[in-house]
C-alpha cells in the first residue's frame, strides 16, 4: 500500500481511490447476503476483501469497513484483533503457516517447523529479510488424517507434507 | 454389522459434486418426498431416526428441533461448519464429495422447520471447500431447486456461506452467532439457548454440517430404518476420523456404536510402527483419553460415556508407546491456552497456567506434587466457565494425568524427558490415508 504508512494509523479517505473502489465492488454483492437492517454481518468478508485489496486490515482498512457497513472503528478494530487470519500490520509476500498441532506433530510437523525456522532464519511469527516469507506455526487445520499440514497464503492445503515436499513449495514461494 | 453407506455412498465418483451426477443418483428426490410431507411429519421421523448431532455434544436432533417457539418469526438456520477441534477432519469431505447431500439436507430442515434463510458457517482456513459450497449453491439456484420457490413449491430460501477467520471459538455455538453477527467470538451466557435466542436475537437452530447430511437420507427410508442402524438412543452411521500412529488413517463411515479397537485394529491396520497402542484419544482433542488396554469400546454416545469419555467429533487420535504423554498433554493445554476468548477469569488464566506448568514437567523442571497441582487447576476450571471450552480444556489434563501418571512421575524424578529428543514418538506419514473407502 504504497503512498500510505500502514503501520501508521491512518484515515480510510487516504486509501487509494481506485483501491477503494474495488472494495467497494467487490463488497456490494456479499451485502446482498445479509438481511438490509444487519449490514454489520458482513464484518469478516469486508475486511477479508480489504486485507486482499490493501495487503492487510490496518487501521485504515478497519476505519473503511466500519464506515461501509454503519458501525463503530472500534467494532472493525475488535473483529480484526480477534481472529488470526486477520493481519493487523503487513506480512512477507507470502505466509506460509505450519500446524503442530497433535495429529501433525505425530507425522512430524514439529521436527519440520523447527528445520524450517531455521532455513528461513526466522522465529515463530517471523518475516524473512527479503520480506518474501512470514512463517507462522496454527492450529489443527483439518486435515488430521493427511498430516502434516501447511497452508499456504490461506489459500492452497498442502497435505501430508514431507520434507522434500516442503523445498518444493518454499520454491514455488518467489 | 451392517455395510450400509448414509453418508459416503457418492464418494470417489466421477464429479461426484456436481448436480448432474447428484441427480441422476437420486438426489433431491428425498426434497421432492418431503415437500409432499406434512411439515411436522418430517420432524417426526428425524426424532424417531436417533439422529444425533455429529458436531460434538451428540444431542438429539429432532428433539432440538421442537423447542424453537412456536410463533416467533423469522427462524434461522445456522450451519456449522466449522471444523477445529484438533482430530477433527470430516465435514470437508462431505463438502468436498457431495455438497448436494448437505444442501439437500439443509433444504428439507429449513421446509420442516419454516427456515427461510440458512447461513452456511465455514472455517476461514478451508477456502476451497467454502468455493465448493459456492459452487453447489449457484448449481441448485440456477436449476430452480432454492431460491424464490423451492423445486416449484411456494416456499423461499437463501442458503449463504459465510467464512470464519480463524478462531476455535467460533464452533462453539453462541460464538458462531456472535461471530456471524459480524463480531468477535465471544459465546453468550446460556440459557436462553439459540433455539429461542439466536442469530440477531432470534429462534436458530444450528447443527454440524454431518448431522444435516443424514437428513435426506432419514425421509428416502425412514427414520425406523436411521434407527435401525444404529442402536439404542443412537441411530445411523458416522464419519470417524482417525489419525495419528495407523497404518490407514483417515475416514471411515461405520454404524454409531462400533468398536474402538476394531476401528483401530482392523479398519486402520494396527499402528504403524507394530508397537502397542499406548492411547487414544477418541472424540477430538477435548475427549478425555483412553489408555491402551482401555479401547475395547463402543463408540456409541451413551457407551463411551460409561467408559468416562465421548465420542464427541468422531476424530480419533491413536499413539504408540514411542509416544511422551506429557508432551502431547503440553500441546493440547497450549491449544486450549490459545483458543481461549478470554471471557472468563477460570478459562483465560487456568488454560496459560496449565500449559507453563505441563512444559516445567515436560522439560525436566517439575518438583514432586506438580501433577496433583495440574489435576487441581482443571477441577478449578471445567464447570466455571461460560462455555464449554472450559470443560474442554480440563478433561484433557484430568484424564492425562490420572492414566499416565507414571510418564508425569518420570519426568519429576529424572529432571528430564524420558522420551528425550524423540518425545512425538516414531514418526509416521500418512501416505495410506483411507478417505470413505478410497485411497486418498
Ligand atoms: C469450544 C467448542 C468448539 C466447538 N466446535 C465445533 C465445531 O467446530 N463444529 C461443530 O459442528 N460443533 C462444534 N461445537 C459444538 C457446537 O457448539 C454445537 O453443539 C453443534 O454445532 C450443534 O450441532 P449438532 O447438534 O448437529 O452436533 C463446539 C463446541 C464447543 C464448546
Ligand atoms: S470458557 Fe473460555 S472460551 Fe468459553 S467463554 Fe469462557 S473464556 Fe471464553
Ligand atoms: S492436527 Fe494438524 S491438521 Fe489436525
Amino acid at each position: 500500500m504504497p503512498p500510505h504508512d500502514p503501520t501508521k494509523p491512518g484515515d480510510w479517505k487516504d486509501l487509494p481511490k481506485d483501491q477503494v473502489a474495488r472494495f467497494d465492488a467487490a463488497l456490494a454483492p456479499v451485502l446482498q447476503r445479509y438481511p438490509p437492517d444487519k449490514k454489520e454481518a458482513a464484518m469478516i468478508p469486508a475486511l477479508r476483501i480489504g486485507q486482499e485489496i490493501f495487503g492487510h486490515a490496518g487501521t485504515a482498512v478497519q476505519q473503511l469497513c466500519a464506515e461501509r457497513l454503519g458501525t463503530s472503528p472500534a467494532r472493525a478494530e475488535e473483529v480484526a484483533t480477534f481472529y488470526v487470519m486477520f493481519h493487523t500490520h503487513p506480512t512477507g509476500k507470502h505466509l506460509l503457516e505450519i500446524c503442530t498441532n497433535v495429529s501433525c506433530c505425530l507425522a512430524g510437523a514439529d521436527r519440520m517447523f523447527e528445520q524450517l525456522k531455521r532455513r528461513l532464519g526466522v522465529e515463530n511469527g517471523g518475516t524473512t529479510k527479503d520480506g518474501r516469507i512470514t512463517l507462522r506455526e496454527v492450529e489443527c487445520l483439518g486435515s488430521c488424517g493427511t498430516a502434516p499440514a501447511v497452508l499456504v497464503d490461506e489459500k492452497v492445503m498442502e497435505e501430508r507434507v514431507s520434507p522434500q515436499k516442503l523445498e518444493t513449495i518454499l520454491g514455488g514461494l518467489q | 454389522m451392517s455395510d450400509v453407506k448414509v453418508l459416503t455412498a457418492r464418494w470417489g465418483k466421477k464429479d461426484s459434486h456436481t448436480l448432474a451426477s447428484y441427480k441422476a443418483d437420486g438426489g433431491y428426490g428425498a426434497l421432492e418426498k418431503a415437500l409432499s410431507m406434512p411439515q411436522p411429519g418430517i420432524v417426526e421421523e428425524v426424532k424417531i431416526s436417533n439422529l444425533r448431532g455429529r458436531g460434538g455434544a451428540g444431542f438429539a436432533t429432532g428433539l432440538k428441533w421442537t423447542f424453537l417457539p412456536k410463533d416467533i418469526r423469522p427462524r434461522y438456520l445456522c450451519v456449522n461448519a466449522d471444523e477445529s477441534e484438533p482430530g477433527t477432519f470430516k465435514d470437508r469431505y462431505i463438502i468436498e464429495n457431495d455438497p448436494h447431500m448437505l444442501l439437500e439436507g439443509i433444504a428439507i430442515t429449513c421446509y420442516a422447520l419454516d427456515i427461510h434463510l440458512a447461513y452456511i458457517y465455514i472455517r476461514g482456513e478451508f477456502p476451497k471447500q467454502a468455493a465448493a459450497l459456492e459452487q453447489a449453491l449457484a448449481e441448485a439456484r440456477e436449476a430452480g431447486i432454492i431460491g424464490k420457490k423451492l423445486m416449484g413449491k411456494d416456499f423461499d430460501l437463501e442458503v449463504h456461506v459465510h467464512r470464519g477467520a480463524g478462531a476455535y471459538i467460533c464452533g462453539e455455538e453462541s460464538a458462531l452467532m456472535e461471530s456471524l453477527e459480524g463480531k468477535k467470538g465471544y459465546p453468550r451466557l446460556k440459557p436462553p439457548f439459540p433455539a429461542v435466542v439466536g442469530l440477531w436475537g432470534k429462534p436458530t437452530i444450528i447443527n454440524n454440517v454431518e448431522t444435516l447430511a443424514n437428513v435426506p437420507w432419514i425421509v428416502k427410508h425412514g427414520g425406523a430404518a436411521f434407527a435401525a442402524l444404529g442402536t439404542g438412543k443412537s441411530g445411523g452411521t458416522r464419519l470417524f476420523g482417525v489419525s495419528g500412529n495407523v497404518k490407514r488413517p483417515g475416514i471411515y463411515e461405520k454404524p454409531v456404536h462400533y468398536n474402538l479397537k476394531k476401528l483401530i485394529m482392523e479398519d486402520c491396520g494396527g499402528t504403524a510402527s507394530g508397537r502397542p497402542v499406548k492411547a487414544v484419544i477418541p472424540g477430538g482433542s477435548s475427549s478425555p483419553v483412553l489408555r491402551g488396554d482401555e479401547i475395547d469400546v463402543s463408540l456409541e454416545f451413551d457407551a463411551i460415556k460409561a467408559a468416562g469419555t465421548m465420542s464427541g467429533s468422531g476424530g480419533v487420535i491413536v499413539m504408540d508407546d514411542s509416544v511422551c504423554m506429557v508432551r502431547v498433554l503440553s500441546r493440547v493445554t497450549k491449544f486450549y491456552a490459545e483458543e481461549s476468548c478470554g471471557q472468563c477469569t477460570p478459562c483465560r488464566e487456568g488454560t496459560p497456567w496449565m500449559e507453563s506448568l505441563c512444559e516445567k514437567i515436560e522439560h525436566g523442571h517439575g518438583v514432586p506434587g506438580d501433577a496433583d497441582k495440574l489435576l487441581d487447576m482443571a477441577n478449578h476450571i471445567g464447570g466455571f466457565t461460560i462455555c464449554a471450552l472450559g470443560d474442554a480444556a480440563s478433561m484433557p489434563v484430568q484424564s492425562f494425568v490420572k492414566k499416565f501418571k507414571d510418564d508425569f512421575e518420570r519426568h519429576i524424578a529424572e529432571h528430564r524427558c524420558p522420551f528425550g529428543e524423540g518425545a512425538w514418538g516414531v514418526s509416521q506419514d500418512s501416505r495410506e490415508a483411507v478417505i470413505g473407502g478410497m485411497r486418498a
